[in-house]
C-alpha cells in the first residue's frame, strides 16, 4: 500500500526517503563513491570491535564444553574444539554451591524485578497525569536523590540498623527504585492518549484498572526495557552481597560465586576439587572447564533475554530520556 | 496496515476541526478556574497513593543515608547508633587530610579520570559516526546489538573474561608461550593498571555509549549534507562542518556528566582487582571509603571520605555546567 508523499507527514530521520521507501543498501545520489582505503579502514575497525567482544565469549563457551584432552592440546583456552562434552555442566549442576547460587539468583531476580516494576509502574503513572495534586513536591523529592546521595557507608549503616544484615531483602529493597527509570516511564505514560483514559474513567474504570488495561498494554516496549534493566541489576548483584551476606554461602548469588571461584580461586562443593559432585577421580572434568562453565552460566540468562528486548533499546531509552 | 503505520501517518493535521491539537478545545483546563486544593486532593488521591511505595523506599534508603552522613562528625559505634554516638566535630576530616593513603587514593582517582577522558570519551563518538555511515541497516543493527551487549555484564564477569584473555594463563600468553615469545601478564602489573582498567571500561561501556550519539546523528537534517555536497564539500568536510556541530549539544552534555562524575571512576571494577594488583595502584576514593569504613569498621572515617567525595562532585558538576553555558550550550540545566 503506497501513500502519496504529501500526506505522509514530516520526514523523520534518515530512514524515510523523499518519494519511495529507501532501499537498505542505497547510497544517496549526491554522495560520492566510497574510497577503497576508507571502506577498508572502516571494515577492519568495525570487524576488530566486533571480534573483541565475540571471540572471548566464543572461546569461553567452547572451553566450558571441552574435556581435559582438548585443553591440553590447546595449552589452555580452546579455540578449535576437539570433541564437545556436557560433563562440566553436569558436574556444576549436580547440586553444589553453584547449583544453589543459580536458584538463589533466579529467585532474587524474579522477586526483585517484580517489586521494582510494580513500584515503578505505579509511581510513574501516579505522576504522569497533568497537574495532579501533590505531583510537584513528590517529583522534587525524587529528583533530589539523583543529585545527592548519602553514600555507601551511611546506606550500609541504615540497612544494618533496620536489621537487614544477612537477609535477602537487603539485596533487593535498597536498590529497588530507580528514579531515572521512573522518569523514563513517566514520559511514556504522559504520552498515552488522554482521551482513552478519560473514556475509561467515564465507563467507570478505576485508576488501577486503567493502568492494567490501557497504560500497560500500550507501553509494552518501555516496560520490557525497564524490566530488563532491573532484572540485569539483580542478576548482577555483587557488591550488596559482599556487604550484607558475605559469609553465608547458601545465600550467595551467582556473581559472588563467580568472584570467589574464578577470581579468588576458592574451592567449593560441586566443583571438582572436593570430590563431591557427579564425577570423581580421573573422569572428572578439567578445572578450567568448570571455571568457564560458571562464567557461562553467569551470563547465559542475559544472552537469552537480550534478543527479545534489544530492539526496543533505542526507542525505550531515547524517547523517555528526551521527555524526562 | 499496522497501528504503528497509522500512528506515523496521523500527524498530518490539515486543519481538521476535530483534531484537538490543531484547534484547542475551548473547555481545556487552561482557561478553567483552578479547583480548590481539597477537591483536587479528593480527585487525585489514588494517584498520590500510587507514588507512595516508591517514595517510602526512597525516604528510607536514600534520605535516611543522607541524614546518616552526620556520622562523619561523630565517633560512630553501631550500638549507640546515629543519635547517641559522641560528637567529634571536624576531627575525622583533620585525620583524613593528614592521611597519605587518602591523598594516594585521590591522586589515583583523578589520574584515572583524566586518562579516561582522553582515551574513553572520544571512542563512542567515533564509533557512532562510523556506524552511522554503514548503509546496510541489517548489518548496522547486528553490530549495534553486539556492541551493546557487554554493558549488561557485571564487573566480576568482565574482569573474569579479561583474566582469561590477558591473564598469566590466558589466551594471549598461551599464544606467546606457544611461539616462544616473552610472556606478559597484564592483569597483575600495577604499572599498566590504569591503561588496563581504561581498556576494560571501553570494552564494557563504549558500545552502550554510542546510543545517545546515534540519536543525535539521526536528528541531523539530511538536506544539510546534500546541500554541502552540492557545494563541493567532501566526506571529511561534511563530517567536520555538519556532523560534529550537529552532535555538539549532546557531546557537551556528556562531557558535563563525565566531569561531574570525575571522582567516581568505578567501584566494583577496582574492588575485584584489588588483590591481584595491590592497593597502591588500585585504591580509588570509593574503595578507600569502603575499606576504612566497612572492612576496618572505622565507620565515621569512611563516611568522612565519602562526604568529601560527594561535596567535591557537586562542586564539579556545577562548575562543568557553568563551563557548558560559557560554550553556549544548555548543559544539564539552565538556571
Amino acid at each position: 500500500m503506497t501513500i502519496p508523499s504529501a500526506i505522509r507527514g514530516p520526514v523523520t530521520g534518515r530512514k524515510a526517503g523523499p518519494t519511495t521507501r529507501r532501499q537498505p543498501n542505497r547510497r544517496p545520489v549526491w554522495e560520492e563513491k566510497p574510497t577503497m582505503v576508507g571502506q577498508f579502514g572502516k571494515g577492519v575497525t568495525l570487524t576488530a570491535v566486533v571480534l573483541a567482544i565475540v571471540v572471548p565469549l566464543y572461546t569461553i563457551v567452547v572451553t566450558s564444553l571441552s574435556g581435559q584432552a582438548s585443553i591440553n592440546i590447546a595449552g589452555g583456552l580452546v579455540l578449535l574444539p576437539h570433541g564437545l562434552t556436557l560433563n562440566g555442566y553436569r558436574e556444576i549442576l549436580s547440586g553444589g554451591t553453584v547449583t544453589r547460587s543459580l536458584a538463589v539468583t533466579f529467585g532474587l531476580t524474579a522477586v526483585g524485578t517484580a517489586i521494582s516494576m510494580t513500584v515503578s509502574v505505579l509511581c510513574a503513572y501516579g505522576l504522569s497525569r497533568v497537574r495532579t495534586f501533590g505531583q510537584k513536591p513528590v517529583l522534587m523529592l525524587m529528583i533530589v536523590t539523583m543529585f545527592f546521595s548519602g553514600g555507601l557507608i551511611p546506606s550500609f549503616l541504615v540497612v544494618n540498623a533496620l536489621g537487614g544484615y544477612g537477609h535477602y531483602w537487603a539485596l533487593i529493597l535498597p536498590s529497588a527504585v530507580s528514579v531515572f527509570n521512573i522518569l523514563i516511564m513517566r514520559g511514556f505514560y504522559a504520552s498515552t492518549s488522554t482521551d482513552m483514559i478519560d473514556a475509561a474513567r467515564i465507563d467507570g474504570a478505576s485508576e488501577w484498572r486503567i493502568i492494567w488495561s490501557i497504560v500497560l498494554p500500550t507501553t509494552k516496549a518501555v516496560s520490557a526495557v525497564m524490566a530488563l534493566f532491573y532484572a540485569v541489576g539483580y542478576w548482577n548483584s555483587f557488591f550488596n552481597v559482599m556487604l550484607y551476606v558475605p559469609f553465608d554461602h547458601n545465600k550467595w548469588p551467582i556473581q559472588y560465586v563467580l568472584y570467589q571461584y574464578v577470581n579468588l580461586g576458592t574451592t567449593m562443593p560441586g566443583t571438582g576439587a572436593t570430590q563431591v559432585g557427579a564425577f570423581t577421580g580421573p573422569s572428572a572434568p578439567a578445572p578450567l572447564t568448570l571455571e568457564m562453565g560458571v562464567v557461562v552460566l553467569s551470563l547465559v540468562p542475559i544472552l537469552l533475554v537480550y534478543p527479545f528486548v534489544g530492539r526496543h533499546f533505542t526507542k525505550g531509552m531515547l524517547t523517555g530520556a528526551i521527555k524526562g | 496496515v499496522s497501528t504503528d503505520d497509522l500512528r506515523e501517518r496521523v500527524p498530518v493535521r490539515q486543519a481538521s476541526p476535530r483534531d484537538p491539537a490543531a484547534a484547542p478545545d475551548p473547555l481545556a483546563d487552561r482557561g478553567a478556574p483552578r479547583l480548590s486544593r481539597r477537591i483536587r486532593f479528593r480527585r487525585d488521591r489514588t494517584l498520590l497513593l500510587m507514588t507512595m511505595p516508591a517514595l517510602l523506599l526512597l525516604v528510607v534508603f536514600n534520605y535516611g543515608p543522607m541524614f546518616g552522613t552526620v556520622t562523619a562528625f561523630q565517633f560512630y559505634d553501631p550500638i549507640s547508633g546515629f543519635f547517641h554516638s559522641p560528637w567529634l566535630g571536624l576531627q575525622n576530616f583533620r585525620q583524613l587530610f593528614g592521611d597519605p593513603l587518602f591523598w594516594g587514593a585521590l591522586k589515583n582517582t583523578l589520574s584515572l579520570s583524566a586518562i579516561q577522558l582522553v582515551l574513553f570519551f572520544p571512542v563512542p563518538i567515533a564509533l557512532a559516526i562510523m556506524l552511522n555511515s554503514v548503509l546496510n541497516t541489517r548489518l548496522r543493527s547486528l553490530i549495534q546489538a553486539i556492541v551493546y551487549l557487554p554493558h549488561f555484564f557485571s564487573w566480576v564477569l568482565v574482569v573474569s573474561i579479561f583474566q582469561q584473555m590477558l591473564g598469566g594463563a590466558g589466551l594471549l600468553n598461551q599464544f606467546l608461550r606457544h611461539h616462544h615469545i616473552h610472556t606478559w601478564d597484564v592483569m597483575t602489573n600495577p604499572h599498566t593498571f590504569f591503561l588496563l582498567v581504561t581498556f576494560q571500561a571501553i570494552w564494557k561501556e563504549a558500545g552502550w555509549g554510542i546510543i545517545v550519539f546515534l540519536a543525535a546523528l539521526a536528528a541531523i537534517d539530511p538536506a544539510l549534507y546534500e546541500a554541502a555536497a552540492a557545494d563541493g564539500a567532501g566526506r571529511w568536510r561534511r563530517t567536520w562542518h555538519i556532523t560534529l556541530p550537529g552532535m555538539r549539544g549532546v557531546i557537551v552534555l556528556m562531557l558535563v556528566l563525565r566531569l561531574g562524575n570525575a571522582l567516581s571512576v568505578g567501584f566494583e571494577q577496582f574492588l575485584v582487582q584489588r588483590l591481584s594488583v595491590g592497593t597502591n595502584a588500585s585504591e580509588v576514593l570509593d574503595t578507600f571509603s569502603y575499606y576504612y569504613g566497612v572492612v576496618n569498621s572505622d565507620y565515621s572515617y569512611g563516611v568522612a571520605a565519602g562526604l568529601f567525595k560527594g561535596v567535591m562532585s557537586l562542586i564539579l558538576i556545577l562548575a562543568a555546567n557553568k563551563l557548558a553555558h560559557a560554550f553556549g550550550e544548555d548543559g544539564l540545566y539552565r538556571g
